[in-house]
């Protein structure tokens, strides 16, 4: 009998999570009654059954070895039967029963230096991509700035002193694949340099008209240069997005000189209390400094201590600086407010201000 | 433990292995020492850092056989230095629902990445997928092999339906109004094919939140937002409310003044909800989960719009439908999102998101494509200028003939 290859397997999309939950939560699914924060990193479920669920949340780096998540494996096996999951900001929580287990639990991770904590009214973890380990279109890193923000504000992950919720996010570029506008504190990364025309490739490897279509200012003209079908850039209409580099690599706008760090405020994602709001800007640029950032770090702690301490309870960053108003914050915050913070963009003048409700 | 300081030395990075926050490159050096990719990926990154700039090339078409998405091309522009990551490919790998898992099925995905990869991850991307960070060209193949014979499969990328996710839901969450984590295993095998063969103008993204908080950030990065909601009243226990005065709360101050629309009343003994002035923001709850709870005539706002800011500015979703009750098979929900994946994708230009064809075509044009009445809540306020494309106007000639 001829052997028969084997079916290639497509299209059976993710495994059920069905078979990934445990015992209490298969039996409680939908039933939940409520919830308690017992300490820094650790929430208690409570079903409608009585049934209790202790889910321990810890950091990780979100770029995690094999090792580590075998590490993780093995602390499942040890305290819950196995049984763990990833929350949507990169933490893990391991899902207990055993009440005894969790400070166990808590030590050994510590002990494996995963901090404990990240739930209710401190930071969580800094919601990044791939930055220089990975992306062709990175302005900046983004892990470095990560460890090393949070390694200055890791008290606020792992004890509740904050007024609010406080969400910190960082994207390398404008395409903000961490979608970063809509955080608390926004780190993007920005260029400051119109692109480099590859003049003899643009017209090998792109689409003209896709290139010119992508510019969001039409900064980007077709023209002959030197004979090739090409594309000339009106430098004065040029605000450096990288959307042309995006469709054509014959653009590259990554420029050590001139990319760095920008600093957005005052976003917010939930609808609990106050509307969803976009980002703003704080701080337009900070130089590349690796391996520390140091002077992004500082302003990012600037921020948080300066919200900190004034906010009221509940008030998350946005709605202190609407309370406040805007002068104050960049008075409280000693930040320079420049040219570069009014917007020039399609509906700009929606953001002046259009009335004579200020303080003195 | 690794010798990467003897080839090339990493001072720069090794300074990140400092300090009290978990390292990334603590993890890239785990499997450094038996892994030359991960180990040329910390010489390639130390060289980034010395010189303030990436070094990877734009994209590159790569792929598993049949799909058209699914694996990021990438490439580096130092292969001369740096071999092992010349390509460094990334494989996107569609999540469980909730991102729930076993430390068996942990195991399985460390093993075969371990053999077929540089035994990076990311846990998770922001879209929800598990990353395999780098791996060759032909192993690609191999890879998705292991992956679907261990009952998994590649996430979306490109012009497709990208991977959905959602929040834990009713797994967990006392405030989920529907069931999260079913809607969205749901939606992902009902989009199966466009997810993995790219055919739309631009990225389509569904994300599933069970209540207003909105966990996953849906009104922020979805293009269909299905967040929950309920329609009734606040369920209150007085006693646990009691409860929580009596241990030191100040209702007033933190509840009653917070409230957004102030339709709540604390005297002491009892709290009041004029529901139907309630706009289900969440705040109440969220200060008081032993003594208040979401209504129980529960389903889900329907959004529609978020993007990034390429290119036309960044949007928040904004309303479609007010309320729509989510329940299998999820008839009317997959209707509509059918009507609008089939307009958009008619009639959108290249990279337009949907968000942006409703800005660009009007979104009362928009409606009318799609069949939805206009209706008040989907505007935070009517029009404010006048320029009003009216549709129809009279000629001269009707009118005599109605004279006649």
């Amino acid at each position: 009998m001829a052997d028969v290859a084997p079916q290639r397997i497509t299209d059976i999309g993710p495994p059920h999570y069905e078979q990934f939950l445990p015992p209490v939560i298969k039996n409680n699914y939908g039933k939940w009654l409520y919830h308690e924060i017992p300490k820094p990193g650790v929430l208690l479920h409570v079903a409608e059954s009585g049934d209790k669920l202790y889910s321990v949340r810890a950091a990780t780096p979100r770029l995690m070895s094999v090792d580590s998540i075998r590490l993780f494996a093995d602390l499942a096996d040890k305290y819950c039967d196995g049984h763990l999951r990833w929350t949507s900001r990169n933490n893990v929580e391991f899902l207990l029963t055993d009440e005894s287990k969790v400070d166990p639990l808590i030590n050994e991770l510590k002990e494996n230096n995963f901090p404990v904590g990240g739930i209710g009214n401190s930071i969580s973890n800094i919601v990044h991509t791939q930055g220089w380990i990975h992306c062709h279109s990175a302005a900046i890193d983004a892990s470095g700035i990560v460890k090393s923000v949070m390694d200055r504000l890791i008290g606020h992950f792992k004890n509740r002193d904050l007024p609010g919720k406080i969400r910190i996010a960082l994207a390398c570029c404008l395409n903000m694949c961490g979608a970063v506008h809509c955080s608390d504190i926004a780190i993007l990364g920005v260029h400051r340099r119109p692109p480099r025309i590859m003049h003899d490739t643009v017209n090998k490897i792109c689409e003209i008209p896709t290139l010119v279509a992508s510019c969001p200012t039409a900064a980007i003209r077709p023209a002959t240069v030197d004979g090739h079908p090409s594309v000339e850039v009106i430098e004065d209409l040029c605000m450096f997005c990288a959307n042309c580099y995006t469709v054509c690599p014959s653009l590259p706008l990554n420029d050590p000189l001139n990319d760095g760090v920008s600093i957005w405020v005052g976003g917010k994602v939930s609808n609990a209390r106050t509307e969803p709001k976009f980002s703003k800007l704080a701080v337009p640029f900070i130089p590349n400094d690796p391996p520390r950032w140091t002077e992004v770090v500082d302003t990012v702690e600037k921020i948080v201590d300066t919200w900190r301490a004034d906010a009221k309870k509940y008030e998350r960053v946005g709605d202190w600086i609407e309370r406040i108003g805007w002068p104050r914050f960049f008075q409280k915050t000693g930040f320079e407010f420049t040219k570069y913070h009014i917007d020039d963009f399609k509906h700009a003048g929606l953001s002046f201000k259009r009335s004579t409700h200020l303080k003195y | 433990m690794s010798d990467t300081k003897k080839d090339f030395g990493t001072p720069l990075l090794d300074d990140l292995e400092k300090g009290d926050w978990p390292s990334f490159v603590k993890e890239i050096k785990q499997p450094a020492v038996r892994n030359p990719m991960a180990k040329d990926l910390l010489g390639l990154l130390e060289t980034s850092y010395r010189e303030k700039v990436g070094h990877w090339k734009h994209g590159g078409i790569v792929g598993v056989l049949g799909y058209g998405g699914g694996v990021i091309g990438r490439y580096s522009d130092i292969p001369e230095k740096y071999p092992n990551v010349a390509h460094f490919h990334t494989l996107r790998v569609n999540h469980p629902s909730g991102w729930f898992y076993t430390s068996e099925v942990l195991r399985k995905i460390c093993d075969l990445w371990d053999k077929h990869g540089s035994g990076i991850t990311n846990m998770h991307g922001s879209t929800g997928d598990i990353i395999l960070l780098g791996t060759i060209t032909d192993e690609l193949e191999p890879t998705f092999s292991e992956l679907t014979k261990n009952g998994f499969d590649l996430g979306g990328s490109g012009s497709a339906v990208r991977t959905p996710s959602c929040c834990v839901g009713k797994a967990r969450c006392e405030w989920a109004c529907y069931d999260t984590m079913a809607l969205t295993h749901h939606i992902t095998q009902r989009f199966q094919d466009d997810l993995h063969r790219p055919a739309f103008p631009y990225k389509f993204k569904f994300k599933m939140a069970g209540c207003p908080n909105d966990c996953v950030a849906s009104i922020a990065r979805a293009d269909m937002s299905i967040i929950g909601i309920w329609r009734d009243d606040i369920r209150i226990n007085q006693d646990a409310v009691g409860e929580y005065a009596d241990k030191g709360m100040d209702i007033n101050s933190d509840v009653i003044n917070n409230c957004p629309t102030k339709c709540m009343e604390w005297d002491g003994k009892t709290l009041n909800i004029d529901n139907s002035n309630c706009n289900k923001c969440m705040h109440c709850i969220n200060v008081m989960p032993k003594a208040l709870r979401p209504g129980t005539d529960t389903g889900a706002c329907i959004l529609l719009g978020s993007k990034a800011p390429i290119v036309e500015g960044a949007q928040l979703s904004s309303v479609m439908v007010p309320f729509m009750k989510i329940k299998p098979p999820y008839d009317e929900l997959y209707d509509l999102a059918d009507r609008i994946i089939d307009v958009w994708a008619e009639n959108g230009k290249n990279r337009e998101r949907v968000g942006e064809f409703m800005q660009r075509v009007g979104m009362g044009n928009f409606l009318e494509e799609i069949g939805l009445d206009p209706i008040p809540e989907m505007v935070s306020q009517p029009r404010d200028n006048p320029y009003i494309f009216f549709e129809d106007y009279y000629e001269e000639d009707d009118e005599e003939e109605e004279e006649e």
